[in-house]
């Protein structure tokens, strides 16, 4: 049986007076791929930003319930969401490297740790690219600027920038929405990869990536969690009417 | 590794004190001018000060009324404003509606250097070049006039009116535009018809902030306006602007405590509210302009 | 017959282009003509004089200098301070909406009003006197709104995607703002900084009134010392009658024009090179 690394207890979002997320309970298991699907607007990016706490940076969010990461509740007032965050990495929808070189970019969530020996970095930009599948690509042309990549690459090189820290789960927001089919299936051979070493949260609206990807699939609407499961009992056996008209394409 | 909350907080604190610094730069402000000014209105009654004809603080029989140096101010403020304004708006829209990008980026750069040049140049060139220019049209003229600086204050302004005008202008939405030239409008029609009156009160504001400019300007008008606080129209004769006074005051040493030294104090009073008000007035108008298209 | 109302629009925006082009180009030979022969060594490292022949600008150029060093150490860093709070912790509560208020309303306050501030406060109340320090700080208040709206303007630039992609790293905000927001921002903060300098140079009527001396035959030599600058000095040359001081005038016009336009194309020239290097750095 698989460790929980995440335990959502009734959990809701409200921007001012909006219910983003409506009374959310579920699990994510360790060295899984969990995806969140769902039509635009149902709450599944909401639903991502709480565990990590980025929702933090949004004025008039207002957080109820709790998500326990590890057994220990992020939304106390003892949990610092700095280090949480080192912890719970995260990838967003359109590809944000910095605008500084490649290597900068790697190195940035180490430098801001206070970890400056060179030799140090080196070793881990290049371990951290290598994991993301992208070293063969940049290996000669580090210092150069990230914003010279493809849109692809650049995506893999948040993912290395992320991992270079050493997180213990990845939330990916929509991470191929803005990339072609090529890059996209690159980075869904890289996930598979990576979920040996750490676990994945991944939001999309791409059904047969979802299917193709995950271990457990999650569907929201308007803001609550209609069905969780396994890939197979959402694709193939869903309970409920409202899922299978999603999955199936007849709406969203 | 451990994040220090309390480093965070104190360096958050820096940044809100840095903050916090404008808000005493004005309450210094209204401190020092009303300060001064409580003590000018001790001895002179404010209804001499607001309604008297005469400014003759440097005389032996002294006299405040501001009349005077008010109806300087706008003398020159009025002269600027014709040059100004009409210039300002249709160099304006011709940028905005009829010249290429081409001519665009070549005569921006052109307007900014004029923007760009200290007014005490202008002083110089208004004094020197305009007023001896102007009085081989106009022989009556004096040597030191309302007219000159009036006149190069105009063009000393334009720049601000264009830019202000342009962004009005820049901000009525293209599908207004579009909508105007399917009924088969002429260009120039849907610039009269239906941009300005569009981006109207957004040309009221550049106006009321040209005009705002106007008053304070300072350096211009000592140079080249005289230092004659007339009660007059005539812009071919010398006349003070409230500025011009503050400035003649200042080159003088007047001990601080005399009644000369607080009178600076009390029409800087009276400038600072005009500015105050018409800059507010012209924010308003602009927020409430850009809010209509957001 | 309605496009002959067109052209002539045109004919008259074109007409109104012109006086402006008019009078900047007559603006600029005047004074090359009348100052560009009393520029000289003697010109520029002498005293002021009661002699025109003998004049020169040294106090007021050196004056200028220090002055507009000392007024960039005082405003630069309270201008991006205050830009950096409003931008990135300033919540949307009554006192940081006055204070957003309160800057545009002090950018349209006329100069001379904070010279009389500057006397009040620096002079007077502070017994800063009639130094150099007191000329700063006057003039440093002065430019201190247009450096924090041109440092708001340049790091609103700085997407907001960057700045979670760093909070998503685990980075504190102090670490977004030293390590994302202001190295994007700078060449944007820089030229409105480098533009409000050029401003301060060229200012006259605050020094007038916080009493800055037009006769000084000495170089400050300390924070407190009595200074003049070059636009004073052009003022007072201005001012008399005989028309060789209006040819050191003219002179002394063409130096501050020079400085002028030269931190305008600084202010370019930085810009443009930081752009290319915030997207390659070392």
């Amino acid at each position: 049986m698989k460790q929980i690394t995440l335990d959502i207890r009734s959990l809701h979002v409200y921007y001012d007076s909006f219910h983003a997320v409506n009374n959310v309970s579920m699990t994510i298991l360790e060295h899984t791929i969990t995806s969140i699907i769902g039509p635009s607007g149902c709450g599944k990016s909401s639903f991502l930003r709480v565990m990590n706490r980025m929702n933090d940076l949004v004025p008039h969010a207002r957080i109820m319930g709790e998500v326990l990461f590890r057994g220990a509740n992020i939304y106390a007032k003892d949990m610092c969401e700095i280090e949480l965050r080192r912890r719970i990495g995260m990838v967003f929808q359109k590809p944000n490297p910095f605008p500084f070189s490649i290597f900068d970019n790697v190195a940035f969530g180490l430098r801001i740790q206070k970890k400056h020996n060179k030799t140090f970095l080196r070793e881990r930009v290049e371990e951290s690219l290598r994991r993301a599948a992208l070293w063969d690509e940049v290996y000669d042309r580090l210092h150069q600027s990230a914003l010279e990549l493809s849109g692809g690459q650049q995506q893999r090189l948040c993912i290395a920038r992320a991992l270079a820290i050493y997180p213990d789960i990845l939330l990916m927001d929509e991470p191929c929405a803005s990339l072609d089919p090529k890059a996209t299936k690159r980075i869904e051979e890289l996930l598979e990869k990576l979920k040996e070493e750490i676990t994945i949260v991944i939001v999309t609206h791409n059904m047969q990536q979802a299917r193709r990807i995950s271990d457990y699939v999650a569907f929201f609407h308007t803001g609550e969690l209609v069905e969780w499961g396994t890939s197979e009992d959402i694709f193939d056996h869903p309970q409920k009417q409202l899922t299978k008209e999603y999955t199936q394409g007849l709406f969203g | 590794m451990s994040v220090s909350k309390s480093n965070e907080r104190l360096i958050q604190w820096t940044f809100a004190l840095c903050g916090a610094v404008s808000i005493f730069v004005t309450l210094g402000i209204f401190a020092v001018l009303f300060w001064e000014t409580f003590h000018f209105f001790q001895e002179v009654p404010l209804g001499a000060f607001l309604f008297g004809t005469k400014w003759t603080p440097l005389f032996v029989q002294k006299q405040f009324g501001i009349l005077p140096l008010i109806s300087g101010t706008l003398l020159i403020a009025l002269i600027a404003m014709i040059i100004a304004l009409p210039l300002g708006i249709s160099i304006a829209i011709f940028l905005r509606e009829y010249a290429s990008s081409h001519l665009r980026r070549t005569l921006k750069p052109i307007l900014e250097i004029l923007a760009g040049i200290p007014t005490i140049v202008y002083g110089y060139f208004a004094l020197l070049t305009v007023t001896p220019f102007l009085q081989k049209v106009i022989p009556e003229l004096a040597g030191f006039n309302a007219l000159s600086p009036g006149i190069v204050m105009g063009i000393m302004i334009l720049p601000l009116s264009v830019s202000l005008s342009d962004d009005a202008i820049h901000a009525v939405p293209e599908h207004l535009r579009m909508g105007a030239y399917a009924l088969g409008a002429k260009r120039l029609e849907v610039v009269f018809r239906v941009v300005l009156p569009a981006a109207m009160s957004g040309i009221v504001s550049a106006g009321i902030l040209s005009i705002s400019r106007a008053i304070g300007e300072t350096m211009l008008v000592t140079i080249a306006a005289g230092m004659r606080p007339l009660l007059t129209l005539n812009p071919l004769g010398p006349v003070q602007t409230i500025t011009a006074y503050i400035v003649q005051v200042s080159l003088g040493d007047t001990p601080t405590g005399t009644l000369e030294y607080s009178s600076i104090f009390a029409v800087a009073t009276v400038l600072f509210l005009c500015t105050f008000f018409l800059n507010t007035i012209a924010q308003r108008l602009r927020q409430s302009f850009q809010h209509m298209y957001a | 017959m309605r496009k002959s109302a067109d052209r002539l629009f045109i004919a008259g925006a074109l007409a109104a282009l012109g006086v402006a082009l008019l009078t900047l180009s007559s603006l600029l030979v005047t004074v090359l003509f009348d100052g560009l022969s009393r520029i000289d060594m003697q010109f520029l490292t002498s005293f002021p004089s009661r002699k025109p022949e003998e004049a020169g600008i040294l106090s007021s150029l050196v004056g200028s200098i220090y002055l507009t060093g000392l007024t960039a150490l005082i405003a630069v860093p309270l201008g991006i301070g205050s830009a950096v709070y409003l931008e990135q912790y300033a919540k949307k509560n009554w006192f940081n909406l006055l204070m957003e208020i309160n800057i545009g309303t002090l950018a349209g306050v006329p100069s001379i009003i904070y010279g009389l501030l500057g006397l009040g406060l620096f002079v007077r109340i502070l017994h800063f006197d009639r130094s150099l320090l007191a000329g700063s700080c006057t003039l440093a208040l002065l430019i201190l709104p247009i450096v924090i709206l041109a440092s708001r303007e340049a790091i609103r630039t700085v997407s907001h995607d960057l700045q979670h992609g760093a909070f998503a790293l685990g980075a504190t905000e102090s670490q977004v703002i030293r390590r994302v927001v202001f190295p994007l921002a700078l060449p944007g903060i820089l030229t409105g900084v480098i533009l409000a300098l050029s401003r301060a140079i060229g200012e006259t009527a605050p020094l007038i009134a916080i009493g800055a001396l037009t006769y000084i035959a000495f170089l400050p030599d300390s924070l407190f010392a009595p200074f003049t600058a070059l636009p004073i000095q052009i003022f007072n040359w201005v001012s008399r009658p005989q028309p060789a001081f209006h040819e050191n005038a003219a002179a002394g016009i063409i130096i501050l024009l020079v400085t002028t336009l030269l931190f305008n194309a600084a202010a370019i020239l930085i810009r443009n090179s930081l752009y290319s290097r915030s997207a390659r750095p070392s």
